[in-house]
Parts: C-alpha cells; sequence; structure tokens
C-alpha cells in the first residue's frame, strides 16, 4: 500500500468514480435488506420499487411542485438569517461592547432547537409559507452570528493600523478590510448554516403547510406510501449535496482565494 | 519636512508580571501600572535616518507605536514639524516587522493604496508603476503578498510606504525574520533608498551592526523603565566598513558593554 498523499489532487475520474463505488454499494446492501429482513415491500421497499415511484411523482408534477416550494422557503429564511446576521456579526467581532451586551444572550437562543419554536411560530405566522420561513431563519440566523464575529473579531489587528495610517474611513474599513478579510471564512460558515437550513425545512414543513418535501413525507406516511417517503429523502439528500457542492465552488472563487 | 520632536513621552502598562517584580519601587510606578517609557526627550533633523537601538522588552516598539499615533502617551507628546501626533496618518507612514501587506490585494493594488485619491488616473498609474520599479518588483505587479518571497514583501511594503511621501518613515525590525543574504541586501537597499529620497527614517532594531552601519544617528534605549542611555551622530563615510573603520569598531565595542554584553567571548 503507497502511503496517503492527501495534497495530491486527484484526476477527475477518480473523484467521479470513487463516490459512485459507495453509491453503489448503499443501493447493494438496501436490495439485500428489503429481501430479506423480512419486512413487507410496503413497509421497506427495495430500490427498484422507490425509483419507479420516483419516474411517477416526477411525471405527475408533484416531486417538482414539492422540491420548489421547499428550496423557495430555505431561501427566503437563509436570505434573511444572511442579511441580519453579516451585519450584526461585523459589529460584535469590531465593537467589545456590543459583544459583551449581546453576546450572552445569543448563546442563550443558539442551543434551544429551531423545532421547540414550532408551538410559538404557528400560533404567532398562522398557517402558510411564514411560520417555516421563521424557522429556517432561526436556525441559520445564530450559527451565521456567531461565526462571524469569531471570524471577524480574528481579522489581523495590523490591517486595520495599515487602514488607519492610510487615513481609511470608517466605511473603507468595512469594505477594504472587514469584507475581504471575512470572505474565505465566512464562505465556510454559510457552508455549514445551509445545510442546517435544510435540514429544519422538512419539519418545519411537517407543520402549517401543504407543500414541500416535509409535506410530502408526512402525507405520504398517512397513506402509508413508504416508497413516496423515501422518494422525498432521497431528494433532501440530493439538493443537500449539491448545495454543499456550490458552496465549496464559491470558496473557490479568486477574491475568497488570497488566503492560500 | 520632516522634523521631529519626541517631547517628553512616557508611558506606563499594566502589567502583573513586571508589576511584582518591579515591587514598590517608586521609579518603576506610574499609579497603579508600570513604567515603560520614562520621559523620553528626542529631536530629529529633516532627513536623518536614526536607528533605535535596545534589548527587547525595552519599550522602543511601544516608543515606535507611540509615535505613528497606534497608541497613546500617558504623557508628553510627538511633534512632526510643529503639528502634534495623535492618530495614525499618511504622512507618518509605519512600515511594519511582518503582514504589512493586504493579502486580499495585488502588489499594484497595495502600492496603490494610499494613492486612492488622486482623480488623475493615468498621473496614478505613473506613481505606482514608479514607486514598484524603485523597489524592482515590475512583473510582480499582479501578483499577492502570498506568492512573494519575504524580501519581496518588504520591499512591496517599502514602495507603499514611500508612494505617499510622507514626511517621517517608520521601521519595526525591517529585516527580522529575513536570511542572512536578504537580510544584507535589504539593507543595503533601505541605506540606498534613504541616500536617495532623503526622507527622516525612523528604525528600530536589536542589531547593533544595522544600526552602526545605516544610521546617521544612534539612540541606545535601554534599562527599566526605558530611558536614552546613547544618542550619538554617525558621520562615517558610506559604505561603512567596521575593518576599515577603527572608531566605528571601538563603539560597537562600548555599546555592547553599555547593553550588558561581553562582544568578545
Amino acid at each position: 500500500m503507497p502511503s496517503d498523499t492527501p495534497l495530491m489532487p486527484r484526476p477527475w475520474k477518480t473523484r467521479l468514480a470513487l463516490p459512485c463505488v459507495a453509491f453503489g454499494l448503499l443501493l447493494l446492501a438496501w436490495e439485500f435488506l428489503a429481501r430479506f429482513a423480512g419486512w413487507s415491500t410496503d413497509v421497506f421497499p427495495g430500490p427498484l420499487k422507490v425509483f419507479a415511484s420516483m419516474g411517477e411523482l416526477i411525471a405527475n408534477g408533484t416531486l417538482m411542485k414539492h422540491t420548489v416550494a421547499s428550496l423557495f422557503r430555505v431561501t427566503v429564511g437563509f436570505y434573511l438569517a444572511v442579511l441580519g446576521g453579516i451585519p450584526l456579526g461585523i459589529m460584535l467581532g469590531r465593537w467589545q461592547n456590543a459583544r459583551l451586551l449581546i453576546n450572552p444572550m445569543i448563546q442563550f437562543l443558539r442551543p434551544i432547537s429551531p423545532l421547540a419554536w414550532i408551538p410559538l411560530a404557528m400560533l404567532w405566522f398562522g398557517i402558510g409559507d411564514k411560520p417555516a420561513v421563521f424557522l429556517i431563519f432561526l436556525s441559520s440566523f445564530f450559527p451565521i452570528v456567531v461565526s462571524t464575529t469569531a471570524t471577524v473579531s480574528a481579522i489581523n489587528p495590523i490591517y486595520f493600523q495599515v487602514g488607519a495610517n492610510f487615513n481609511f474611513t470608517r466605511w473603507e474599513m468595512i469594505t477594504r478590510v472587514i469584507v475581504p478579510a471575512m470572505i474565505p471564512g465566512t464562505i465556510t460558515a454559510l457552508r455549514i448554516s445551509v445545510t442546517i437550513a435544510w435540514l429544519v425545512v422538512v419539519a418545519a414543513e411537517m407543520i402549517a403547510v401543504q407543500s414541500g418535501l416535509g409535506y410530502l413525507i408526512l402525507d405520504s406516511r398517512n397513506a402509508l406510501r413508504m416508497d413516496y417517503v423515501m422518494d422525498g429523502m432521497i431528494v433532501i439528500g440530493l439538493i443537500g449535496l449539491l448545495l454543499d457542492y456550490f458552496m465549496r465552488r464559491l470558496g473557490r472563487i479568486e477574491s475568497a482565494g488570497w488566503h492560500n | 519636512m520632516g522634523h521631529i520632536v519626541i517631547d517628553n513621552i512616557s508611558k506606563a502598562y499594566r502589567n502583573r508580571r513586571r508589576q511584582q517584580r518591579a515591587g514598590d519601587d517608586p521609579e518603576l510606578r506610574y499609579g497603579d501600572q508600570i513604567l515603560v517609557l520614562d520621559h523620553i526627550q528626542l529631536e530629529f533633523q529633516d532627513g536623518e535616518m536614526v536607528c533605535i537601538l535596545g534589548p527587547s522588552g525595552c519599550g522602543k516598539s511601544t516608543l515606535l507605536k507611540i509615535i505613528a499615533g497606534f497608541d497613546q502617551p500617558n504623557d508628553g507628546r510627538i511633534v512632526i514639524d510643529g503639528r502634534a501626533v495623535t492618530r495614525p496618518g499618511s504622512d507618518h507612514i509605519f512600515v511594519f516587522q511582518h503582514n504589512g501587506l493586504l493579502p486580499w490585494m495585488t502588489v499594484w493594488e497595495n502600492v496603490g493604496l494610499g494613492l486612492r485619491h488622486m482623480t488623475d488616473a493615468p498621473a496614478k498609474a505613473e506613481r505606482i508603476a514608479e514607486y514598484i520599479e524603485m523597489v524592482e518588483l515590475d512583473n510582480f505587479e499582479h501578483h499577492y503578498p502570498h506568492q512573494l518571497s519575504g524580501g519581496m514583501q518588504r520591499r512591496a511594503e517599502l514602495a507603499r510606504a514611500l508612494a505617499v511621501n510622507p514626511e517621517l518613515l517608520i521601521m519595526d525590525e525591517p529585516f527580522s525574520g529575513l536570511d542572512f543574504l536578504t537580510h544584507m541586501k535589504m539593507r543595503e537597499e533601505v541605506v540606498n533608498m534613504h541616500e536617495f529620497i532623503r526622507k527622516t527614517t525612523i528604525v528600530v532594531t536589536h542589531d547593533i551592526d544595522d544600526a552602526l552601519i545605516m544610521g546617521d544617528r544612534i539612540v541606545v534605549m535601554s534599562g527599566q523603565p526605558s530611558g536614552i542611555k546613547l544618542d550619538r551622530k554617525l558621520d562615517f563615510d558610506r559604505p561603512r566598513d567596521f575593518q576599515k573603520e577603527p572608531a566605528l569598531n571601538q563603539l560597537r565595542n562600548e555599546i555592547f558593554l553599555m547593553l550588558g554584553v561581553p562582544y568578545a567571548v
């Protein structure tokens, strides 16, 4: 066995083939369990049945409709969290008094699972998109604030001294020092929090809405269609994979690459 | 012009370890703090290259930060051409030991940092190019700092500092962390640069040879709290050579003894 060389970039064929092997093995294990574990195919459908029913759901447009609804809620909730969380994080990272004032409160609210807010969200926002968007907002707002604060407060103080030396205004300190300095850390933070937002959307859609992948799963459970439940799970996983891929790509753009 | 007065500067810090060591000695106390700089009084002429020498921890970097306006003295003031300095500004530029370039900007953008208000774009570009050429970084304009060697980074920072035509250049250990040959070459370049532009330059160093080779004037600080032990004009011819200049060698030995280190072991 040659020793592992983690820094050597692998050719794209290897990078594509290795994950496919893992997925192939997962499918085999699934098929094996579905056949021999003793449950009926209604309770534990095999891959073939699941993919066939996925074809149905794609053909009649149901899957597309629910996927779009989920993506819409995640997008809105996540953008709100970014718009509120990043400026707040910059403020907390730069201004120690603000950090002393607000940080303990944030650390208090942060460990409360967004799911605990469900009853309040329903009472406050009624039914429809709003409570779901609110829960997604909550789920990604705190991680974004906390990591932005950490990133900004870790900026090398020399850069602010350089800025002051060249008579930077307060605005220039933000646009020419803080923002470029925080981009690499922030992209990592967004990558993590978008995954959390996507994780929460399913739970959020099990209440108070009539669409979305979470609703599809809940509704299919009520109809005892486990194959549809699994279809929903597969689409959630695939979209999570894509989100992670795009956030990685974002991390490779030039303005994020200065620290390499 | 670049006439600098360091007028009676005192600086005290809160530092528990040193406070314990100081005990109740009233000379080391400043209220409940520990005195680092004790009434420093110096005056530099326009165009002088002043080398401030001292053992580590003697407060020479603190003095430099106060001159730059990054730190405030407890007492006294810094006066550049008759105006008191209270904060950083582009008429007195600080050149950092390390990491002074903004890493998300290319050499070109870094050198242009102090020229961003110039409205005449061709003139601005010409000026940036001129200073990049002066430090021999043409061909590296569009490189990011992490793509440059340590010596090239220092030169780019020097170009950025000079491009704004400051009254005073403040250099904190400009050669620290460079390998021996780069150190020597960089030292020569700084001396040549200074001969050429004749800006008042304050260099803090712990390297006695650097101070004696480069300085028009040498200031030795020592003690805790720091005072001035020696302040002398150096009018030896350049290029300076310890072997050919017995007086220079003599002074070197004197400074070694002054700092409590034997020069021959």
